[in-house]
């Protein structure tokens, strides 16, 4: 991606600032906590329960695992790639354009480059939980291992950061909620079906495996799913890198992007 | 330039938008303790001018200067000083009436846990004292905008930007918040207003600067205003009555202004205007003092702007 240099300096976001939109953030989700995890909890399990043991009872065993095990290691991926996502275009949206609620907090000391980074921590948390709430259906379950859960959180917290970062450049463009539909089915869509969420990778024909290497959801995947049935993942560096890597430029560039939009 | 007495000082800004110059060679002197009204048709320049004056769009041209601060370069310094209430209504509607002066203190690096006695405070001030913990839908207008006004006081600014901070309220509602900015004013902050009600900036404003196309074309107090650029007395009748009075003819003691359906006949003794009156006593007419709005029409013309 390369960004024309704008007429201006984007100044660095403040970390201190960003939390206190954080805090915003995080206290709307409180007050709505019930319906919030509800949502949060209902679906997944709706999904693993029905695919785990309807289809699980077709194929018994994928990549070595049972497959519920292999659907819920993947859906606790899928999931944070979800919610971060979903937080960082429509409810971001909201709070940017019709309820204004960025134009209240850019009349104090914060800057948009503050804004954006509380929303882009907040996306990235929201999409911890969602995936928190299903390793604990998992857990509960007995399908992963509580050790390797534990370690699994800082990665998914990570997958959330980068997706809602690859979102929040998509929002800084948009001029409606249409627009969302295209980012679900061009990019999510595509990427949960290549990425070895719902079967393995070596299934697929050798062009789209290997194109599938430079997606991020894959690498979130091939961390995550080791970690939570008790095993080292295979290439940790790389995947850690190349999901850095996706969070760092997004991350950048919707900065970038969000400050034209407010300037001009 | 240093100017210790100016809360805002700026000189020569320009700003440009794809061609069209929007703020055109705009300076301003706003002295601490006062209370500045800037009046303008639409699209004269002043949401511009707040914007640049907040740091949130860069000027091509000028420099301003923010309660010391250089802006934009040091905006976030001079936000944290300022308060401001928006044209539009942009109050948390996920918050109920206190949650929203609650979170708000948090962008300014408060503890809004140590300030719920202030909060007290100003939703007495603002006379929502018992709607604390209201929903934001329950809200009347008058209360969202007493709400706005004392969500930009939570930290205690030295300023205040308004920007038509009492457009779309009834006469009550109006009337409430100019008390509260005379207070604010009595306490010693500075204000700086926008409004296209010429009675609010008569009555609220010691000094008043008009822009149009991005420059200011007068400044001064309401009275100062009206004394240089308008005739003292104005006589204003309907346009056909204007024709049988022959208004059409050169009269060197009278300056006459056609605005749709109504002449305005000014004249610097009133003698002028009642003669031109008695010869035809039966016309609909009313003769009255100018005041800032014949000011207003003198100075920005009277073709519709939007």
């Amino acid at each position: 991606m390369t960004e024309p240099r704008p007429p201006f300096r984007a100044h660095l976001p403040h970390l201190r600032r960003a939390f206190a939109v954080w805090r915003r953030n995080t206290a709307v989700w409180h007050k709505l906590l019930v319906p919030s995890l509800l949502a949060n909890f209902g679906e997944p399990l709706l999904y693993l329960l029905a695919f785990g043991y309807g289809f699980g009872a077709l194929v018994h065993r994928v990549g070595g695992l049972p497959y519920i095990t292999f659907l819920a290691t993947g859906i606790a991926c899928s999931s944070a790639m979800n919610a971060a996502s979903f937080e960082a275009l429509y409810s971001t949206y909201t709070r940017m354009e019709p309820q204004k609620t960025w134009e209240g907090i850019h009349a104090t000391p914060l800057g948009i480059p503050d804004i954006v980074l509380g929303e882009l921590l907040w996306a990235g948390t929201k999409g911890l939980i969602n995936a928190l709430a299903i390793l604990l259906v998992a857990l509960a379950l007995g399908l992963v291992a509580p050790a390797g859960a534990l370690w699994a959180l800082p990665v998914l917290f990570l997958s959330g950061l980068c997706f809602a970062a690859l979102a929040l450049v998509a929002t800084a463009f948009a001029r409606g909620y249409d627009f969302f539909t295209y980012y679900f089915t061009l990019v999510l869509t595509p990427l949960l079906l290549v990425s070895g969420v719902f079967f393995p990778l070596a299934s697929l024909p050798q062009p789209v495996r290997l194109g599938a290497r430079l997606l991020p959801l894959t690498h979130v995947v091939s961390l995550v799913r080791p970690l939570l049935i008790g095993q080292s993942p295979p290439h940790p560096l790389t995947d850690l890198a190349v999901l850095t890597v996706y969070t760092l430029l997004a991350g950048a560039g919707a900065l970038v992007l969000f400050v034209r939009r407010f300037e001009r | 330039m240093d100017d210790n007495a100016a809360a805002l000082l700026v000189t020569d800004l320009r700003k440009t938008y794809g061609g069209r110059t929007v703020v055109d060679g705009l300076s301003l002197r706003v002295a601490r303790g006062t209370c500045v009204g800037l009046l303008g048709p639409n699209g004269a320049g002043k949401t511009t001018t707040l914007r640049l004056l907040l740091g949130h769009t860069r000027p091509d041209a000028g420099r301003i200067e923010v309660l010391g601060f250089s802006v934009p370069e040091a905006a976030s310094q001079a936000r944290a000083r300022l308060g401001v209430v928006g044209q539009s209504d942009n109050l948390d509607p996920d918050f109920n009436v206190e949650e929203n002066l609650y979170h708000y203190a948090r962008y300014y690096g408060l503890d809004p846990r140590a300030l719920r006695e202030r909060f007290t405070d100003l939703l007495t001030f603002a006379g929502l004292e018992d709607r604390r913990d209201a929903p934001l839908r329950e809200l009347s207008g008058g209360m969202r905008r007493r709400l706005a006004l004392i969500r930009a006081l939570v930290h205690d600014p030295v300023m205040l930007f308004l920007d038509e901070p009492t457009t779309g309220l009834d006469p009550q509602a109006r009337f409430h918040l100019w008390q509260r900015f005379r207070q604010l004013r009595r306490e010693g902050r500075t204000l700086l207003l926008t409004t296209h009600y010429m009675e609010e900036a008569e009555r609220l404003c010691d000094r008043l600067v008009v822009l149009d196309h991005g420059r200011v074309v007068a400044e001064g107090s309401p009275q100062e205003l009206v004394r240089r650029h308008v005739e003292p007395f104005v006589l204003e009748l309907p346009a056909e009555a204007g024709r049988d009075l022959g208004l059409g003819e050169e009269r060197h003691e009278l300056r006459t202004l056609h605005l749709e359906e109504t002449v305005f006949v000014y004249a610097r003794a009133r003698e002028n205007l009642e003669s031109l009156l008695s010869r035809c006593p039966e016309t609909p007419a009313r003769l009255r003092p100018s005041n800032l709005e014949d000011v207003f029409f003198a100075l920005t013309g009277h073709a519709l702007r939007d």
